[in-house]
């Protein structure tokens, strides 16, 4: 595949890590910040490559891992109002809220369909006029501009039967959150990859300028992921730190204008509920007034049960990058990805499943 | 003659047997089947094998195949798996009010073509007829018997370390090809299912060696759990090669797409053997030049290494786990 | 929020492309990158073109990657 198999080079990959094993010499705490690249360094086994003095922790980039145990009782509510058919991507689908799941939900009668994009919703909408299809939002800033796209679609065509269901959120605020909290100690930042195709790399400056930390975006390929961390080294043993750029063939600094106007015309932000973390201000995007007819929070009446964290879980915790999925008591016991828990344990790129799955494998 | 499957249809009078007559005995009649008996009654020697699935694919027509061909295929895989010669089938359908009579035709055609193919006969057969809704156009369910020749010992716990594993060909295609029609996902692949009678192409490995300890079909779930199976059964660990692992590309872009792993996507034309390493190469040799086996391929061996667990060298030099599929394999964002 | 791919461009109508990767071809929505033209590569996320591929980019981040690997 172009721009895909030319970043999986073998040969190229052990010579960056023979670099990066030369030049980084100081203890260094690397965070990724997105659920992909969580995935990405496992797949490949990059974590064990790298040097022992390199420590990678997983962020709360996971869109699925932090949508808030509310958030999802809401949807699995919606789901069993009479004449409505819920739309969501995959990976919300067996996801634990506090007593159910959609997949849960699907088999006690709801109409509840997987789409592989939001367009899917909308013809499905256009399909089935007698009934109100409801589309599950989550993602970031990645997939934002897509379901700002289909509602002013809807406008323009006049389909009243869709609405979104927002429990989109945004990066750059849980970053600094993240980092406020104070609970891990970072030196470098992996940034992510497709969010900043959308925002670009101005939105991490303050990153550098405020606390000190090494900022680098990647791409999702092996040789992404290590010229990313050959260059957090870089700035790391020099301790010149800013906001660069591994990822340029996807992302521009300014991110994507045409997409950016097309997000802000639809959403607006607001404070959003992160799991395992709590309320943090102005993260989460919902409808504007004037798209407030497509809105699945306001236009329809469910009163869910109040929501509970299952005992035990520390899927917030492990969010925070405070701790790993082996610290916690339910791992790989009564969490496992045949009855999970916690979120990170369903979402494919949850730290819990992406452990389980793709594990430590010594003896390679 | 209705152009529609009638409730009718499935009653047992005049339009059952006309159903019967016209759309089933004209294309599968045999000896056996014409008695129209309540049973078939069969001679055997020797050890027998007996396997029995149902078929709900949806869509019922896919590029390279469609229901009837995956039923008869995959019965007449299993049995082959077991290292029996596939002998019998029977045919069970239950069709939903409604299908179109040219449609079921063109599945009971594909059902006496693959059967010929595989050299089995349909001996038994029914047919019900539910309300609309109450079926997904077709479900079919299909058991078969086949004998298995004396000395043959083949089980997912026979496999021990040195052992080499050895695929036929690329995988997730046929996976790939059914999701390519579902709708909301319509994306064209030229690469059909693989759907496939092994039973040939398995003969000739066993006439090969003597030392092929295990085969199984890697059908749902994928390679992925089948060699979890076999790790498991045998009580060993197993090593992958990532680079061998042959997979077509537009699957690869398909996979990529929807955020699959091809060794987790279901084949149903593909045969995975786990082979004493001295008879590897002499088989690998014979499955090439079957037209099911000529991108067959070593994938990888058992080891007495991470007993029960399957384990990747990716491309990169590092190891992960190649854990079983959990739950379905859905299109993701992340 | 992060699985795009890259998928070439071979036609485009309106709003909408027909795309292709690896020989998988997909009708997909170019809202969000109107500027894009036939014979270029772009991010597909969801159905959607989220960023036209800079393929000098590419190009410049290969010969980086093929210098670092060399240098001392």
């Amino acid at each position: 595949m172009k721009f895909v198999d030319e970043f999986r080079d073998p040969e190229l990959a052990r010579k960056l890590l023979d670099r990066i094993h030369r030049r980084s010499t100081r203890p260094t705490r690397l965070m990724e910040f997105c659920g992909g690249h969580t995935v990405a360094i496992f797949k490949h086994g990059i974590r064990q490559l790298l040097p022992p003095n390199i420590e990678m922790l997983s962020g709360p980039g996971c869109p699925v891992c932090v949508t808030a145990s509310a958030d999802l009782d809401r949807a699995i509510a919606l789901s069993r109002l009479p004449e409505v058919i819920i739309t969501s991507f995959g990976d919300m689908i067996r996801v634990p809220g506090s007593y159910s799941s959609l997949q849960k939900a699907k088999a006690e009668g709801g109409d509840i369909r997987v789409v592989y994009s939001a367009q899917d919703a909308l013809h499905i909408a256009r399909d089935n006029p007698d009934k109100s299809v409801i589309f599950i939002g989550i993602g970031f800033e990645t997939t934002a501009p897509t379901i700002a796209a289909t509602i002013l679609q809807a406008e323009q065509e006049g389909i009243n039967n869709y609405y979104v269901l927002s429990l989109h959120k945004v990066c750059p605020p849980i970053m600094k959150t993240i980092l406020d909290l104070g609970e891990v100690r970072l030196n470098g930042i992996i940034c992510p990859g497709h969010v900043s195709a959308i925002i670009g790399s101005y939105p991490y400056q303050f990153i550098p300028d405020n606390y000190n930390i090494a900022c680098v975006v990647s791409g999702f390929e092996p040789l992404d992921i290590l010229l990313c961390v050959d260059m957090l080294v870089n700035q790391i043993e020099s301790e010149q730190y800013d906001v660069e750029i591994a990822y340029r063939r996807g992302v521009k600094p300014e991110g994507n204008q045409p997409a950016l106007k097309l997000m802000d015309s639809v959403f607006e932000i607001g404070d959003a509920d992160w799991r395992g973390i709590g309320v943090v201000p102005s993260s989460g995007l919902s409808l504007r007034e004037k798209y407030r007819r497509f809105d699945a929070a306001t236009n329809f009446d469910i009163t869910p049960e109040p929501s509970r964290e299952a005992k035990g879980c520390i899927c917030g915790s492990i969010l925070r990058g405070v701790s790993t999925p082996q610290d916690c008591q339910l791992f790989r016991t009564s969490c496992t990805p045949d009855h999970p828990v916690g979120p990170c344990m369903v979402s494919s790129e949850g730290s819990c499943a992406t452990y389980y799955h793709y594990g430590d494998a010594d003896g390679g | 003659m209705e152009d529609r499957v009638l409730l009718a249809h499935g009653s047992g009078g005049k339009l059952s047997h006309d159903l019967i007559e016209k759309s089933f005995l004209s294309a599968l009649g045999n000896p056996i089947l014409n008695k129209l008996e309540d049973s078939a009654v069969l001679e055997f020697s020797g050890r027998l094998a007996f396997t029995t699935d149902s078929y709900v694919v949806s869509p019922i027509f896919f590029p390279g195949g469609d229901i009837g061909k995956l039923a008869v295929c995959g019965t007449v895989n299993d049995l082959s798996m077991s290292g029996a010669t596939p002998l019998y089938l029977s045919l069970s359908l239950i069709i939903e009010e409604g299908l179109l009579i040219a449609d079921l035709e063109k599945i009971v055609n594909s059902i006496q073509q693959t059967a010929a193919e595989a050299g089995v006969k349909i001996v038994a057969g029914d047919t019900k007829v539910v309300n609309k809704g109450s079926a997904d156009k077709l479900f079919i369910n299909t058991s078969g018997v086949g004998v298995v020749p004396a000395g043959v010992d083949i089980s997912a716990a026979n496999a021990r370390p040195g052992d080499k594993v050895i695929v036929n060909g690329t995988l997730g295609d046929h996976g790939i090809a059914v999701l390519s029609q579902r709708e909301g996902l319509e994306f064209h692949i030229p690469v059909p299912s693989d759907c496939a009678p092994l039973n040939q192409l398995v003969a000739e490995m066993l006439e090969a060696s003597t030392n092929i300890h295990c085969l199984r079909d890697p059908t749902r779930g994928g390679m992925a759990t089948t060699l979890n199976e076999f790790a498991r059964q045998s009580r060993v660990g197993i090593k992958l090669y990532e680079q061998n692992i042959p997979v077509n590309k537009s699957v690869a872009g398909a996979c990529e797409l929807l955020g699959f792993d091809p060794l987790y996507v279901a084949n149903e034309g593909k045969v995975v053997a786990v082979i004493a390493p001295d008879d590897a190469d002499k088989v690998l040799a014979k499955m090439k030049q079957n037209r099911y086996g000529h991108e067959a391929a070593i994938i990888g061996e058992v080891v007495k290494e991470h007993p029960e667990r399957v384990v990747m060298k990716t491309r990169l030099g590092a190891s992960r786990i190649v854990d079983v599929l959990v739950g379905e394999l859905l299109p993701r964002i992340c | 929020m992060c699985l795009a791919i890259p998928a070439l461009v071979k036609s485009i109508d309106g709003y909408h492309a027909e795309v292709d990767i690896e020989g998988v071809t997909r009708s997909i929505s170019i809202q969000l990158t109107p500027e894009v033209r036939v014979g270029d590569y772009v991010l597909l996320h969801t159905g959607y073109a989220i960023n036209v591929i800079d393929e000098y980019e590419a190009q410049e981040t290969l010969k980086l990657l093929r210098e670092l690997s060399e240098a001392r």
